[in-house]
Order: C-alpha cells, then structure tokens, then sequence
C-alpha cells in the first residue's frame, strides 16, 4: 500500500470501532514520530483513560466509553465498553478551514487538512470553530495544532504511524473510495450478525461534507461526543444572520441619534 | 431561520482578558466615531465640542485595539500580519476572507484606523486655532467656545466623517459576529450579539462623552442630547438582550450563563442607569432653572450614570465571553 501513495488521490482513515482493544499503540505511535512531548499523565479516575482529549500533544486518543448498563441483561445481549480512536476527521468541508484567517490551514494534495506551523499566528478561530475539539493551542511554539494525517509520511510514500501501529486494523488507512468499500462491507456484515446499533459516521455527505477520517460506531454518534447530522453545521451559517442583526441594529441606531441630536437650539 | 444547536462538543478557545479588552475598546472607539459623526452632521453647531470630544476619544480607544490584538497571539505575536497577507508559498498575495469575520474584521479596522486618526488631528488643529483666535494659546480645558470653529473639508468633510462612520458601526459590532461565527455554545446559538454589542457600544460611547463634557465646558451643550441617545441606545440593548436569552434559551445552552448571573446583572444596571439618565436629561439643561446647583448635579449624575454604562458594558461582553467558555 505505501508505495501506492500519490498526490492527487483522496486519502483517509477508516476506524471501525467494534474492533477496538484499547491498547493505545496508535497514541504511542503517533506521539513518537511526531516528536509529541505528551502532557504530563493525570489520574483522570475515568477508566483506563490518562490522555483525556486530543489536544496539542494528543493527536490520536483512545475514548474510553461506559456503556455498560446497571441492570443486569440476559447473556449475549450485555453491552460493553465502547473504545475508539479519535483523531482530527480532515473534513471535506472543514470549519476551522472556514473561519482561518491567515490561510494557514490548507487542503494537502493528498486531500488531508493540514495547518502550516510556519503561517499560523495562534488567533485560535480555528479552535472556537472544530465541532470536534480536535484542534488546541501549543503554548510554546503559539499556534495551534492537530494531526496532519502524518503528511511527512505520505509525502515519503508511507502510511501515517498510527494506522501502521494499530494491531487489530481498527485503523485502516488508504484511499477513500477502498475505505469506504471495506467500510460498507464491515457494516453490512455487523448487520447480518445482528448487531443492527452499528452505523457509519461520515462516510456520506451528511456530516461536513464527508469525513476523510470516519468511523464505524457502535452506538449513536453523540455517545462518542460526536456531533450528529443535524448539528454538525458549519460556523460561516450564522454569517448572514449575525450580520444582518448587527445591520438592524446599525439602522435603528444611527435614526436613534438623529433623533436625540435632530433638535436645533435646545439642549 | 435561526439554526438552534443542542449539542456542542467542541473546545474553548481560550479568548479571555486580552479579547475582552479588544472587544470593550472596539466597541468605544467604533460607538465614539458614530456618536461624534451623528453629532456633527445632525447636531447643532454647538453640538460640536462634543462631536471633538468623540473622535478624540475613538482615536484613544483606537490605539488599544491592535495591541491587545495583538498581545493576544502569544508566542506568535510577530506573525500579527499573516492576517493580512497570505505566506503560504504559491498562494502569497492578499488576504481576505469575506465569509470570515475575523479576516473581515483586521482589515476593517486597518482602514478605520485612518478615520479617527485624521478626525481626532482635524479636532485638535481646530482647537488649537480656536484657543489662538480666543488669544488664549495656553488654552484652558474650561473655557468656553461660543462659536467653534467649522469642520475641515466642506462636502468631503463630512462624506469623510459618513464613511468613517459606516466602518465605525461595523467595528463596534463584527466582534459579536465574529463569535457567532464559530461552534461554541452560546456564542453559535444566536444571531443577536454583533447588535448587542454595536447597541452597547454606542451606549458606552455617549456615555463617555457625556462624561467627558466634565472637562469640556464649550460641551455641556451636548449632554442632555447624549444622555437622550443613550437611553435609545440602551432601549436596542435591551431588546437585543431579551432577544438573545430566548435565542440561547431555545438553544437550550441558557444555563450556561447562570455562573456568571452578577455580570449579567452589572449588564443590566448600566442600561437601567442610561435609561433612568434619559429620562431625566430635561434637568440637566443649562439655562433650564436652577443655575449652578442643577449643572453641578447634573455633572454628579453624569459621572454615575457613565462610569456605571461602562461598566455594563465591560460587564456584558465579560458575561457573554467567560459564560460559553
């Protein structure tokens, strides 16, 4: 597959969480061919969670996700907890590649969104608009960062470390299209199995145009803090609505001076 | 239709002290330009010490602006102008994204810089030529002026001051579009705060005239008429605050603001100490009975009811700020 990688082609991950251990080898992974320094560890009395978000430092992190109920069910019908690799989702229709100011953020010609630590100036508009909390401020170095779908290593002709770490194939990566063919397999097959609650997050248009890195999940997209279909919307929505308020206001202020000041010789 | 989020799983992005103060400067020195553009071209002649103490005013509000912008980007401060021009090799050139208020927004106030700056210098020649015809070179901050001099520029003059104060609304308003613009809770659940904020920052701006016509004897002409603005002023802002609690509210991110209830309320006392002022402005009309007594407590109205409308000010965009992060 590496040697297959070339500028031009849409490239992704699939993340099938049902296949997901837990074992945090793509967080390692990740965090050492990037050269993340990680945050200290903290007790975070969640689990087997120590990370605790993506972040500056965290550009893949395992979810840890309690989804065992409190009542006792009848065997085979138990639940389990939901485990999932999150990573920055390379949206097709990005909303900090909407809301960035200085162009820092950029479509790679692998189709990844990237930002240029050389460009961006930590005005963090970036951050406030991520429906995922994917993107954070490096204190030190003032700009923000997130993952780059290991752009170093496409551009080298290998696949991004997370998805070469991963020992189950919960994180598959190459292009979009074979993704999404193994993607609908893997669906199709949980269904024939009757796990019916198994649905595919971004492999259609539906949530930002697409998601080059989308999920199989195992219960509603909101379990796993994700935004669902009717919210994942773009911030650029409330342009026309905020301004039009603000053009209203602009109106109905400038007749309120006029008629404060109108009047001649009086006070 | 307004777009009513349930969920927000997104982060904050740490916008704090140095964004508030932008926002609270942006909003005076934006309101200080319109109010002392409606002033000069609509007032009376003798409106026009107090339209001077207007653009003098933006053009000190003006300088906080690109600093606390500025001072706000941390570690990457020196790359401020990425803003303005795109580095990204094979993409240099301008930049500007009108679908960003951000973008819109630095390069909005970059060419505003240009109108306060040359007002507030028109102001004082004026006054200097004022203070020289009066043969009084020293100048006096108390001394009245009985005929002030006539603005520079004629027609251009006042097309100037118009423009100036088009892009002076739009200061004072695109910071709360530039919230909106965005995922937060909140901010993203309504589209009220780019008026809320122009409403209040037209409120805190004649408040602040008002209270400077303290040093300005030739200005008390204006007051009573600024007080009468900022009543109407603070009557939009509260509308647009009513507005924007139902917003948030059927958004269902309204509980959010509750950690920040006294913020809100401080909010409220300013537009309440505008409107109480607006209604009593007749008292505070020179010749209008009661002589000196009723200038000097009209001036301890003023000072009240002025430093409490900044205050409202400050408190709301604090509220609006610290309660969606």
């Amino acid at each position: 597959m590496a040697s297959a990688i070339k500028p031009g082609e849409s490239y992704g991950f699939f993340t099938d969480t049902s296949i997901c251990i837990g074992c945090k080898a793509c967080e390692v992974a990740c965090k050492e061919w990037n050269q993340l320094q990680g945050n200290d560890p903290k007790f975070l009395a969640d689990s087997y969670d120590n990370t605790g978000q993506l972040d500056d430092q965290n550009w893949r992190h395992v979810k840890f996700i309690d989804d065992v109920p409190t009542q006792t069910v009848d065997a085979g019908n138990g639940k389990a907890w939901l485990m999932m690799s999150d990573v920055c989702k390379h949206c097709k229709h990005a909303s900090c590649m909407d809301v960035c100011p200085t162009g820092a953020i950029i479509r790679t010609e692998f189709d990844t969104v990237f930002i240029q630590q050389d460009v961006c100036n930590g005005c963090r508009n970036c951050i406030a608009a991520c429906p995922y909390s994917v993107i954070a401020l490096n204190p030190k170095t003032g700009t923000a960062h997130k993952c780059t779908l290991c752009y170093d290593r496409l551009q080298g002709g290998l696949q991004p470390a997370c998805a070469k770490a991963c020992p189950t194939q919960s994180i598959q990566f190459g292009l979009l299209g074979d993704l999404h063919t193994a993607a609908d397999f893997r669906l199709a097959t949980l269904h024939s199995q009757g796990v019916t609650q198994a649905e595919l997050y971004g492999r259609d248009e539906t949530v930002y145009g697409g998601l080059n890195a989308f999920f199989l999940l195992m219960d509603k997209p909101e379990t796993y803090g994700l935004p669902n279909a009717d919210n994942a919307k773009l911030p650029t929505r409330n342009d026309v609505g905020g301004y039009l308020a603000a053009l209203v206001t602009g109106v109905l202020g400038v007749i309120a001076g006029i008629v404060a000041f109108r009047r001649r010789g009086t006070s | 239709m307004i777009y009513l989020a349930a969920e927000h799983f997104v982060r904050a992005p740490q916008w704090t002290w140095y964004i508030l103060g932008y926002f609270f400067f942006a909003g005076l020195t934006g309101g200080s330009y319109a109010v002392a553009t409606l002033l000069r071209l609509v007032g009376d002649p003798r409106d026009e010490p107090a339209a001077r103490i207007g653009f003098y005013t933006s053009f000190v509000a003006l300088i906080f602006c690109p600093l606390l912008l500025t001072v706000d980007l941390g570690a990457s401060w020196l790359k401020f102008w990425h803003m303005l021009i795109d580095v990204t090799p094979g993409d240099q050139g301008l930049n500007f994204k009108y679908w960003s208020p951000m973008s819109v927004g630095v390069w909005a106030l970059l060419i505003f810089a240009l109108f306060p700056t040359v007002s507030a210098l028109e102001s004082y020649v004026l006054d200097r030529r004022a203070r020289g015809s009066a043969g009084d070179p020293g100048g006096s901050r108390f001394r009245t002026v009985d005929a002030p001099a006539a603005p520079i520029g004629g027609v251009l003059g006042r097309a100037f001051n118009i423009v100036g104060g088009v892009l002076a609304l739009f200061i004072a308003s695109y910071t709360g579009v530039l919230l909106s613009v965005s995922n937060q809770p909140i901010w993203s659940d309504t589209w009220m705060l780019g008026g809320l904020f122009l409403a209040s920052g037209l409120s805190g701006s004649a408040a602040l005239i008002a209270l400077l016509t303290r040093y300005r004897a030739d200005a008390v002409f204006s007051l009573g008429r600024l007080h009468e603005a900022d009543g109407y002023f603070s009557i939009l802002e509260l509308v647009l605050l009513v507005a924007f609690f139902i917003t948030i509210g059927a958004a269902g991110t309204v509980g959010m603001t509750v950690s920040y209830l006294p913020l809100w309320l401080l909010a409220l006392v300013g537009i309440g100490a505008a409107l109480v002022a607006a209604r009593g402005h007749m008292r505070i009309r020179p010749g209008g009975g009661g002589g000196s007594a009723v200038i000097a407590r009209a001036g301890t109205d003023t000072l009240v009811v002025s430093v409490l409308v900044l205050l409202g000010g400050l408190a709301l965009r604090a509220a609006v700020i610290f309660s969606a992060q």
